[in-house]
């Protein structure tokens, strides 16, 4: 039997997550930009990889030997920046400088300036082939380190992203597990109306993935996901992960416009109180 | 006639190789002619075919570089520069990761494909991105020492080779210093600055100009960025006018750098040899340098043009 969850480790995962979400809404809000609704869809999956399953340390964020993770929708960096936060990787107060100026969070990742951002991202479609790149590199150092990627469900209209999806194939980057965040929604409106990536888990499997669908909200659905995927051989493995945008909030569940949108102080208020333990 | 570079590129690069373990090649299903293939016989384990899919390949070597190897990627430079210019702003230069980006086929020596796959904007492209360094060599052994000087290096590199073969400009004793202009002749009338294939037509040209009574210094700028500034205005204020020559665009490249650095030194008259905002087309390297105005009796016209400039 595969090793699962204990019901204490959801519970702080559970715990974890809100205070991720509490902390997208209040750095959002604080920076008066940003895309609160598709960080809060990815917070229950970047908490169970960061509290659960990767091998990463907040005092050695430089390892060679490390788990990475590259959100290639850069656009949820508020979820990356809270969940290292959560970790220990930078002070939780440093958060409300999102896309300050002379501030270390960027609008979107720059691992120039960020222990534990493993990669730059933002401009969609190109995380999956880095990677691609960082689990090819595993491979050949003999480094034993798994590589987990998030891709948003309306990035996958980009061509690049196919094109890597055929690397990691074709060169069985079993060490590579991935993540579609799909929630459906995209800036202009829901996916499958603005150019529909449908039927998702299909095309993956089409491109010669192991492929997985979940409840991206279900921690003990990501982790045992994530533990199946350890032991395909072969295959890089996408787990396609049903989500709701602006999860948590119910002001902003399953609305388009809450996608690059900040909260009103008042609105923020409000969300707050939702989110209290 | 010497090799093209291409082709000692492929040697270098294998040879490389050898010593350095973390070398990565990537190619897009263009080894044959890039040349990387000479490499992929030699070490099968690090060198992977990802197929006709640059924004992937650029991608990929990001992805290698962050995790600590050293990719060296290579396709023509049309895709190179131009079908993954955003990835290697975004993927590569943003973060500053350590991708070597060997573009083969530049300019229109490409020959017979013809304008379509004749890259005469990558220099222009690759040098407007911060963190990025450009190098486009002369000949042969140039080729050998800037590759090997760019594997040292951390850091993003474009390196712009060309298909065609050219002549050997420099000899064993040759040394390549990074960002140093090298000075192949020396005059007072006037300085040519040239890179990559234009070198030796601008060497030429020098020869030619001493029956007309002008005698030329002329430099090699194998480092477009960045680029030897203090070179370029010391040539100004000694010989009081420019010409540059180039296998590129007027527009962006190498005239454009020197101009820069001209204009905020010490400016003088200057003149451009290079493709006049034109597209190219097809043809053999030859007919194409003649009838786009990229031979050394364009350099000659062009010398004796900006020295009836000077007062």
């Amino acid at each position: 039997m595969a090793e699962k969850l204990t019901s204490e480790k959801v519970a702080e995962l559970g715990r974890r997550a809100k205070s991720v979400r509490r902390n997208i809404v209040s750095m959002v809000t604080a920076a008066k930009s940003g895309h609160p609704g598709g960080s809060l869809s990815a917070a229950d999956i970047l908490v169970t990889l960061y509290f659960a399953v990767m091998k990463v340390d907040p005092n050695a964020p430089a390892d060679p030997e490390r788990d990475r993770f590259v959100l290639s929708k850069g656009h949820a960096a508020p979820v990356l920046y809270a969940t290292l936060a959560e970790k220990g990787f930078l002070p939780q107060e440093e958060l409300v400088t999102l896309r300050k100026i002379d501030s270390r969070l960027q609008g979107h990742p720059d691992m120039k300036g960020i222990p534990g951002v493993d990669m730059s991202t933002g401009s969609l479609g190109q995380g999956l082939s880095a990677a691609n790149g960082m689990a090819l590199a595993g491979r050949l150092d003999g480094r034993p380190y798994r590589v987990y990627a998030l891709l948003g469900d309306g990035e996958l209209e980009e061509g690049q992203v196919w094109e890597a999806a055929m690397f990691a194939a074709h060169y069985k980057l079993d060490n590579l597990t991935a993540f579609v965040d799909y929630n459906g929604l995209q800036i202009d409106g829901p996916v499958s109306e603005v150019m529909s990536p449908l039927p998702i888990p299909e095309k993956w499997r089409a491109f010669g993935w192991n492929v997985i669908e979940i409840d991206g909200h279900d921690y003990n659905a990501i982790y045992d996901a994530v533990q199946a995927a350890k032991t395909v051989k072969g295959q890089p493995t996408m787990i396609v992960a049903r989500t709701v945008k602006g999860k948590g909030v119910s002001g902003m569940e399953n609305i388009a416009d809450w996608h690059g949108k900040a909260p009103t102080q008042e609105e923020c208020n409000l969300f707050l109180s939702e989110l209290c333990d | 006639m010497g090799k093209a570079t291409r082709e000692a590129y492929g040697e270098a690069l294998k040879e490389l190789g050898a010593r350095c373990r973390d070398i990565v090649v990537l190619d897009a299903d263009l080894s044959k002619s890039t040349k990387t293939n000479v490499f992929g016989k030699a070490y099968p384990d690090r060198f992977f075919n990802v197929g006709i899919a640059e924004q992937n390949l650029m991608g990929t070597a990001a992805g290698l570089a962050a995790a600590g190897k050293i990719p060296v990627v290579s396709t023509f430079a049309m895709f190179a520069a131009g079908r993954a210019f955003e990835q290697v702003r975004n993927s590569i230069c943003y973060p500053k990761l350590n991708v070597k980006i060997a573009a083969t086929h530049a300019g229109l020596t490409v020959g017979e494909d013809g304008a379509s796959h004749q890259a005469i904007e990558d220099i222009s492209l690759m040098r407007t991105i911060p963190n990025m360094t450009v190098i486009v060599p002369a000949d042969a052994t140039e080729t050998r020492q800037a590759l090997a000087w760019a594997i040292e290096y951390k850091g993003p590199v474009y390196l712009r080779l060309g298909r065609a073969s050219v002549p050997d400009v420099f000899g064993d004793g040759y040394e390549f210093h990074h960002g140093k202009a090298v000075q192949l002749a020396e005059g007072a009338d006037l300085t040519i600055v040239a890179t990559g294939i234009m070198v030796g037509p601008a060497r030429q040209a020098a020869d030619e100009l001493i029956q007309s009574g002008l005698s030329a210094r002329v430099l090699n700028i194998h480092t477009i960025k960045p680029i030897d500034r203090e070179a370029i205005a010391k040539a100004a204020t000694d010989t009081g006018a420019v010409v540059t020559c180039e296998e590129h665009s007027i527009i962006g490249g190498l005239g454009s750098a020197v101009a820069e650095a001209l204009v905020e030194s010490h400016p003088v008259p200057m003149e451009r040899v290079g493709v006049m905002d034109t597209f190219g087309e097809s043809g053999t390297p030859d007919a194409l340098l003649a009838k786009y105005n990229l031979t050394v009796a364009d350099v000659v016209r062009a010398a004796k043009r900006v020295v009836a400039r000077k007062r």
